[in-house]
């Protein structure tokens, strides 16, 4: 039987923005200590671990999200670890977040000027000393910006976990066509759904830049 | 857990297959997305205030919102419109529909890096608004952001995997086809993700050649230094 789009059809839509939400925290919640682990291997005096940071970074970032997704879901269930939707798929998205934010990160870090190092190491500071009183401190301010930049494309490509058997909003979207075959109302309030979410992200992040920018420029 | 790579790699060819597919659809994307990307920034400079408002709309929409809602909407919604086509064309539509707006906002960003002086010496030049966007700022705006877009050419490239579900078999879509004949899951996906990051690779090297080619000094200065050379 066909149902139409109505408002019982709304409030189930709106009902999984929950499992979107949830699912991009915890993406991110992964992807931020394997992105800043990463971001300091990739800053370390040696070169060979500094080489292998970067080869891990390039490397998922040549790879398409939904391959880290079947990687990671098949690889998981082939060594016998068996774990519901959300924890394999918020992994296997915290896993690409980590290899962008580890450059979004690293670039932060690089962007202190080098004498802020210096004058750090010339008051006899260790090197977490002068990482977490003197360059982290400045590198957050600039990171800022572009890792809420970067939140807006983890929200967005929360949409493709469906293929492991996740019902967040895209999905909640493709069900409810199935039933009232109205793809153009349905994936046009999918859309609008998530456009509510990412707008305020990317305007925020917009806003804090200028904002940012103009502490360093006085 | 022992891995068995021999049935997979025995479905080489769907798998080419699937990669062709990509290539195709990624490169037919990137053509159609530049030539809507140009557009759309020729048109916000140009055009009256209120195409402007409608322009950066639409660039804001599809920059907030996924891909493959937008892949969805134009493979079952648009039919509803009259507007039938295929899976491939459906996912060309939609990834140039989707580049063009992130690849304008790009070239924004570099026509904004282009000093406004160099607009008024076109313009006192007596070249008309049009010449001076074609002539004067457009060139050396899309010399500096080629990095730029070369990175949103390789990620739509990633992204065009999800086209697999609107049912444009491409090299992800193969992938599956091959996993249900083998059921060898992982080991599918392991080589996919291998033709995948050789495709960046290849986009890589590709995109940076053709940067070579097409602007070959990056500096005005350098430019007029080895014309003095010759001279």
């Amino acid at each position: 039987m066909i149902e139409h789009f109505g408002a019982q059809e709304m409030l189930y839509l709106i009902s999984t923005v929950r499992w979107t939400l949830l699912l991009t925290l915890i993406a991110f919640a992964f992807g931020s200590v394997g992105g800043a682990v990463l971001a300091l291997l990739r800053l370390s005096r040696h070169p060979l671990i500094r080489g292998v940071a970067y080869g891990v970074i390039e490397l998922v970032q040549s790879v398409p999200v939904l391959m880290v997704l079947f990687l990671s879901y098949f690889g998981l269930s082939a060594a016998g670890i068996d774990l519901p939707p959300l924890p394999a798929a918020s992994l296997a998205l915290g896993v690409w977040a980590a290899a962008y934010l580890a450059d979004i990160w690293r670039s932060a870090i690089e962007a202190v000027p080098y004498q802020q190092w210096e004058a750090a190491s010339s008051l006899a500071l260790t090197t977490p000393q002068q990482y977490v009183h003197i360059v982290l401190p400045q590198a957050i301010r600039i990171a800022i910006p572009p890792t809420i930049g970067f939140l807006v494309q983890l929200v967005k490509n929360t949409s493709i976990v469906s293929v492991v058997g996740m019902v967040e909003l895209m999905r909640a979207g493709q069900l409810i066509n199935n039933v009232t075959f109205e793809p153009f109302a349905v994936f046009g309030m999918v859309g609008l759904i998530y456009f509510v979410i990412c707008f305020p992200l990317s305007y925020a992040g917009r806003k804090l830049e200028v904002v940012f920018h103009a502490g360093r420029r006085s | 857990m022992a891995l068995h790579f021999s049935p997979v790699l025995a479905n080489w060819p769907a798998l080419l297959d699937g990669v062709i597919l990509t290539v195709e659809l990624s490169a037919s994307s990137i053509a159609l997305g530049m030539l809507g990307a140009v557009g759309l920034s020729a048109l916000r400079e140009l055009g009256p205030r209120p195409l402007r408002w409608v322009i950066d709309s639409y660039i804001e929409l599809i920059r907030n919102t996924p891909l493959l809602v937008q892949l969805l909407i134009v493979f079952f919604g648009l039919p509803f419109f009259g507007i039938r086509m295929g899976a491939p064309a459906a996912a060309i539509l939609g990834m140039s529909a989707n580049l063009a707006a992130y690849a304008a906002e790009i070239m924004r960003a570099g026509v904004v890096s282009i000093h406004r002086s160099q607009s008024e010496a076109g313009l006192s030049l007596a070249l008309t608004q049009r010449q001076v966007l074609q002539y004067v700022i457009l060139p050396p705006a899309i010399a500096k952001v080629w990095p730029a877009l070369s990175g949103q050419f390789i990620l739509l490239m990633l992204a065009s995997s999800i086209c697999s579900f609107i049912s444009a078999e491409e090299l992800s879509g193969a992938a599956s086809l091959v996993e249900q004949q083998t059921f060898r899951s992982f080991e599918t996906y392991i080589c996919a993700t291998v033709l995948y990051v050789m495709l960046a690779g290849l986009f890589k090297v590709v995109l940076v050649g053709i940067g070579k080619l097409a602007f070959p000094q990056s500096s005005g200065l350098a430019r007029l230094q080895a014309k003095g050379d010759a001279a």
